[in-house]
């Protein structure tokens, strides 16, 4: 079965259109394969979200459970992680923690992702003032620190975890608007979108079947690169209290509260900071080897 | 000349129109503020028309773009209203708590640039091998730990662990207060007023902080070095330098870095102004008296100005940078007309 895909995917002579497309997802996953470090990059991952999808049935207390007889307990049989400052389980709280970080880099994504890419391609394909307007706002917006104006937006709207997701989604597209924007300048004046346009296709279509889902690959390794970026700001939010409140389980607000006991009981806000950086190292990891797959260029 | 001129000139004009965009944006930003000012000001329970008579004083009546017209006047003139909290101007505010995140910010470039850029060069050359490995890692690591996890993590390990840095703080108790401020510079004011111990204090609070911060934006420096050089060293400039016989390192130094070193300029001024970023979160964990520490605590208690304010002024400081990126690059880069 296997052996039969590979080779009906690797055949240099594909016959139909999709047997040509598995044939380069599959070239780019042996590719991927190679490169170790994007491999534990994508262990991780799928670990966590794993974890994070299974939370109610592998946490082994409820996360909001509170045991005052039981605070700041060393980690032990009973707590694996210990007890944080009212009791709670800390493994319970980091498990279902990781739903509202993988929740929050989902969200942001699937918000920036096609902004991105619709403000790049139109501003690519019309050109002129088009282009000038479009291209000046995504300097605006890059011309803050990504945290700064996200904190900002906060400040304006609320703290919470709503706010946060639209100050990253807010301060987030812009790149990708560029590297959309990039992408279609190299293909606008090509023959083949020549040919659709005198077949009388109207400008909107030929963005959207034709120079769109050439964008997607580069923002896919953006994308990828970008997750990390993201949880980090998504909990530097949380850190500074202006994201996800406590008493939710979000990572960076655990270690917000950790911080008062880092002096005696370094073990509450240690085992957030590690599942932070366990999970942006992944991503970048994957992000890392994706680019170099897709983008020889860069080596 | 005439070329350069024109096209110096409409990178003026765009970074005229980007702060333009950043005052509309903090502009906004002021105005859907969560608290009502006007019920701030008079209390919860006055009555409805001195609310109104209030509204109408704030000038929060008048159509946005006259708000908007005020706001800009008053920016540029230096005025970015009041703190509540600290009841000063922001702008005196934001004067006095700036060299402290300066002083923090540059010597942390400083370091990265210094470690960053050779570690970058030998992972180049060094292509693939467990050097370029290590290093690339150790980048990646410093890319992806949040500031302030690498802030805790450090002062667990060098403070509470090892006692070999002090505590959070810019200054020992018994210096506190005790160097006149002249820069808001510690270490230049201490050595202005010939205090050294004043000046070892200083220096052995700013270490730990320095850094992480130095780590947390080496990662940047280390990676584009590293693709600059993989770039230069493959041109055919470089084969024909070998061919003439000249050894490994003065073909990597001599030749291939000078072009790289231009582009350098432009990543050093990116990070620095990254750095600003870092500095806010450093200065949380650290207690450090910045720019960082002044708007988060400013964010904590709703005093809209001075978020205003410190956005802007760190929007402007960034769009600086940048700008001052690209006239270097056009200076010392014959080849950018």
């Amino acid at each position: 079965m296997l052996a039969d895909f590979r080779a009906w995917a690797l055949d240099d002579l594909a016959t139909s259109r999709r047997q040509a497309a598995w044939g380069r997802r599959y070239r780019i996953w042996l590719a991927l394969k190679a490169n170790p470090l994007a491999m534990i990059g994508l262990f991780i991952i799928v670990l966590c979200v794993l974890l994070a999808f299974l939370a109610p049935l592998l946490a082994p207390y409820d996360p909001a459970i509170q045991d005052l007889e039981n605070r700041l307990a060393r980690p032990s049989a009973d707590h694996l992680l210990g007890t944080d400052e009212l009791g709670r389980d800390i493994l319970s709280r980091l498990l279902y923690g990781g739903r509202i970080t993988l929740g929050i880099v989902v969200a942001v994504v699937v918000m920036v992702a096609p902004v991105g890419l619709a403000v790049g391609t139109i501003a690519g394909y019309f050109g002129g003032w088009v282009d000038k307007t479009l291209m000046r706002l995504t300097d605006v917006f890059l011309a803050f620190p990504r945290l700064i104006l996200a904190l900002a937006f906060v400040a304006a709207l609320n703290p919470g975890v709503q706010s946060a997701i639209l100050a990253i989604a807010l301060t987030a597209w812009p790149p990708y608007a560029r590297i959309a924007r990039a992408e279609t300048l190299t293909v606008r004046n090509s023959e083949f979108i020549e040919a659709v346009a005198m077949t009388g296709a109207s400008p909107w279509r030929i963005i959207l079947r034709h120079v769109a889902p050439l964008c997607v690959p580069s923002l896919v390794v953006r994308v990828t690169l970008d997750m990390a970026s993201i949880i980090i700001t998504a909990a530097s939010l949380g850190f500074l209290g202006m994201g996800a409140q406590p008493p939710s389980p979000e990572w960076g607000a655990m270690i917000a509260t950790a911080k008062r006991f880092i002096l005696d009981q370094w073990w509450v806000a240690l085992s957030p900071c590690i599942a932070i950086l366990l999970v942006s190292l992944a991503f970048n990891f994957l992000g890392d080897g994706l680019r170099d797959v897709l983008d020889p260029k860069q080596d | 000349m005439n070329r350069k001129v024109k096209s110096f000139a409409a990178t003026l004009g765009s970074v005229l129109v980007t702060l333009f965009g950043l005052s509309v944006i903090t502009f906004m930003i002021g105005r859907v503020m969560p608290v009502d000012p006007v019920l701030a000001a008079v209390g919860d329970n006055a009555p409805a028309d001195v609310v109104a008579a209030a509204r109408a004083e704030m000038g929060l009546d008048d159509p946005l773009i006259v708000q908007y017209w005020s706001y800009i006047s008053n920016v540029l003139q230096g005025d970015f209203g009041r703190s509540v909290l600290t009841r000063n101007p922001v702008i005196s505010d934001i004067a006095h708590y700036f060299p402290a995140t300066l002083e923090m910010a540059t010597l942390a470039l400083l370091i990265a640039t210094l470690l960053g850029v050779p570690a970058g060069i030998i992972s180049a050359v060094k292509q693939g091998s467990l050097t370029d490995q290590i290093i690339r890692v150790v980048c990646i690591a410093g890319h992806s730990v949040p500031v302030f996890v690498l802030a805790l993590l450090g002062l667990l390990i060098f403070y509470v662990g090892l006692d070999l840095v002090p505590g959070p703080g810019r200054q020992g108790v018994i210096y506190d207060g005790m160097v006149p401020s002249v820069t808001g510079l510690l270490l230049v004011d201490s050595l202005l007023a010939g205090d050294m111990g004043a000046f070892w204090d200083a220096v052995h609070h700013l270490t730990l902080p320095v850094l992480i911060l130095a780590y947390f934006s080496m990662a940047y420096i280390t990676r584009m070095t590293r693709a600059f050089m993989l770039d230069a060293l493959k041109g055919e400039f470089i084969i024909s330098a070998r061919a003439k016989g000249l050894s490994g390192w003065s073909v990597v130094m001599g030749h291939a870095f000078p072009n790289v070193a231009v582009q350098l300029i432009t990543v050093l001024a990116l990070t620095y102004a990254g750095l600003l970023e870092g500095a806010v979160i450093t200065e949380t964990v650290f207690a450090w008296p910045g720019l960082g520490q002044y708007l988060t605590t400013a964010l904590m208690n709703g005093d809209m100005n001075p978020v205003v304010g410190t956005t802007l002024i760190i929007g402007a400081v960034y769009v600086g940078l940048n700008l001052l990126a690209d006239i270097l690059y056009r200076v010392f880069d014959p080849r950018v007309a």
